[in-house]
């Protein structure tokens, strides 16, 4: 059973202090919503645990089981069992979809999968994810929709399987549709009780699909509320402005 | 046969047989200016030793005929005059050049081969080739250039009414080989052209493609990859001159950079003349400079004489790998190496998908694979 720890991470982007002080236990079975307003610093949370370049580590500790994960490489987190689905997913012209994803599980598990176990498990993650099958041999991202690259990060969620997801505004720009069955790959991720799941979000509508355990209020670089659910139905009717207000 | 002056032109000047019409280059010139002259080995200024040599041999499917012939027959320099220094002292120092035709209406059931093998860097080599393909027939042709020279050519497509070619050209030489090359392709009306560069080794290599027409409907796309590494001078001039109504052109070369002195130039010619209306024409260079201390030139150049054509554009683009790229791929586990490999691997493999004889198009890919992993 996995624990992901996160402990008075203090994070700054070119000089700037973004991220100051945060603390936050996520365990096997937990899901944990993050929720707070625009440029309160939930992605530099998640950019920062994946290790991106851009963000300045200036303080604290990651540990996943034990393991201080700042300092990993990217790739090296990620094989340690953590996965980040992106805000924004980015273009890579030239790298098919599946040669992506076989590549991922190939280096996720340090062996390459048989390719007819590989193909199977290719379209049925993508079937329950209503994909296309067509987009195996697109490039990855490169013209698809919001919609689309979301979904297709959690394609990779589910066929990575890491111990604990970062997903970050996974819910952002999808209609109501596209919602539900990105939820519901997410609670297939959930489902066997030995994930953690960080779900970083900007509205409680995603919460309605994928029940949190936890609820953690973000503003200005720092955790300033904790509650279990109940703690988003009083930010659905009340906003965020009583915490950017106290802390500005 | 003396100067054949195309004054309206300023990007295609000069073009003749005899040596002479040539100055030897300085390096101050527009045409040279990005070529290291020092490195050429006397190919530029009449001081290599034609004591080279490059051992060329043609393998032609039934149907298709290959000839050596002395510099007096008539289908030598018939599609192509020289047109600068290196190209007219090849011109005029080959002892046989090789006539490959493919006869009318012939589809032969095989690619052409033709390999040129250096044999050591003892002076210098000169050759010659010529592909025809008659009226409304088909051909592939695959040249490749392994080994070691001093090796100077000059290669004459030329393409009938209704005829279809479709060159692969490998540049898979030693890392010593120096190597001056104008492959120039004349399109015949409805003709179509489809050439394939691949530039991998030499230490010095400058291959000039270019294309005309003689009459309307010609269409020519000129693609190319190379990978330079640390060193290197692998230089690609292109020039297309539309002077026939309604013909098409179309110019894609991508190249991935590595190590300290890799140098690549391209340079994109494409003129428009006043009586090629409706010509329809891209060119497009990108590179991908994977180290420090590597450089690309890039200059692409359209001169357009008339107010009609269907298309025109063109675009250069050089830089470094994308960090965002790199991060997204090592967040889903894949090592660092291995997937800067697998972006450089598709921002050549988007052009080398086009190469359409699988046996080579997974060839070049392996190549590739073999530079990336160096
Ligand atoms: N790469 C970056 N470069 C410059 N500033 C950044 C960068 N990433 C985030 N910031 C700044 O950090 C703050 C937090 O941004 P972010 O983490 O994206 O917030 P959120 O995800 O909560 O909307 C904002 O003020 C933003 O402008
Ligand atoms: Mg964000």
């Amino acid at each position: 059973m996995s624990t992901l720890e996160i402990r008075d991470l203090k994070v700054a982007v070119e000089d700037k202090e973004i991220l100051r002080g945060v603390n936050l236990t996520v365990r096997a079975g937990e899901t944990h919503a993050i929720m707070g307003p625009n440029g309160s610093g939930k992605s530099t949370l998640a950019y920062a645990v994946a290790g991106h370049p851009k963000y300045t580590i200036t303080g604290g500790q990651v540990l996943l089981d034990g393991v201080d994960l700042l300092e990993l490489s990217v790739d090296e987190r990620a094989r340690a069992g953590l996965f980040l689905a992106m805000q924004y997913p980015v273009e890579v012209p030239g790298v098919s979809v599946s040669n992506f994803l076989r590549s991922a599980v190939t280096s996720i598990r340090g062996e390459a999968p048989k390719l007819r176990e590989f193909a199977k498990d290719l379209k049925a993650g993508m079937d329950g994810l209503s994909i296309d099958p067509a987009f195996a041999q697109r490039n990855l991202n490169e013209g698809f929709s919001g919609g689309e690259k979301k979904r297709h990060e959690i394609l990779q969620l589910e066929l990575l399987k890491p111990k604990i997801a970062v997903l970050d505004e996974t819910d952002s720009g999808l209609d109501v549709d596209a919602l539900r069955v990105v939820s519901e790959g997410i609670n297939r991720f959930r489902a066997s009780g030995e994930t953690g799941v960080l779900l970083i979000t900007h509205y409680t509508r995603i919460l309605r699909y994928v029940k949190p355990d936890f609820v953690h209020v973000f503003a200005n670089g720092r955790v300033v509320e904790e509650g279990g659910p109940e703690l988003a139905d009083k930010l659905e009717s009340e906003g965020y402005e009583q915490y950017t207000k106290a802390s500005a | 046969m003396g100067l054949n002056e195309k004054p309206l032109s300023t990007l295609h000047e000069k073009a003749s047989y005899e040596l002479g019409d040539f100055e030897v280059p300085t390096g101050r010139e527009e045409a040279w200016r990005f070529t290291p002259l020092a490195r050429l080995k006397g190919l530029h200024n009449g001081k290599a030793a034609i004591t080279g040599q490059a051992i060329t041999t043609a393998h032609t499917p039934a149907g298709v005929t290959a000839e050596w012939v002395g510099r007096e027959d008539a289908r030598i320099g018939r599609a192509y005059v020289p047109a600068d220094r290196v190209s007219a002292q090849a011109y005029n120092a080959f002892e046989k050049a090789l006539v490959v035709t493919v006869p009318k209406e012939a589809t032969p059931d095989g690619p052409i081969r033709i390999e040129v093998r250096g044999g050591g860097l003892d002076g210098a080599t000169y050759g010659h080739i010529v592909v025809a393909v008659e009226p409304l027939a088909e051909a592939v042709v695959i040249v490749e250039h392994a080994g070691s020279a001093v090796y100077a050519d000059n290669v004459e497509f030329v393409v009938g009414d209704g005829a279809s070619l479709k060159v692969v050209s490998l540049q898979d030489w030693d890392d010593d080989a120096v190597h001056v090359s104008h492959h120039h392709a004349q399109l015949a009306k409805d003709a179509t052209f489809r050439s394939f560069v691949v530039t991998l080794g030499g230490d010095l290599v400058r291959l000039s493609p270019s294309v005309s027409y003689t009459a309307p409907g010609g269409d020519a796309d000129l693609s190319g990859v190379y990978f330079v590494d640390a060193g290197q001078h692998l230089e690609h001039r292109l020039l297309v001159d539309h002077s026939q109504p309604h013909c098409k052109s179309n110019v894609d070369y991508r190249g991935a950079l590595q190590g300290q002195d890799a140098h690549a130039v391209w340079i994109g010619d494409v003129i428009i003349r006043v009586e090629a209306e409706g010509t329809d024409t891209y060119e497009l260079n990108r590179n991908l400079i994977l180290t420090d201390g590597a450089r690309a030139d890039s200059v692409p150049n359209l001169e357009i004489l008339t107010g009609e054509v269907a298309g025109a554009g063109h675009a250069s683009a050089s830089g470094r790998l994308d960090d965002e790229h790199i991060f997204y791929l090592q967040a889903r586990g894949i090592p660092r190496d291995e997937a800067r490999r697998l972006v450089v691997r598709g921002f050549l493999g988007q052009l080398i998908e086009k190469i359409q004889v699988e046996e080579i198009r997974e060839r070049v890919l392996s190549a590739v694979e073999a530079e990336l992993a160096r």
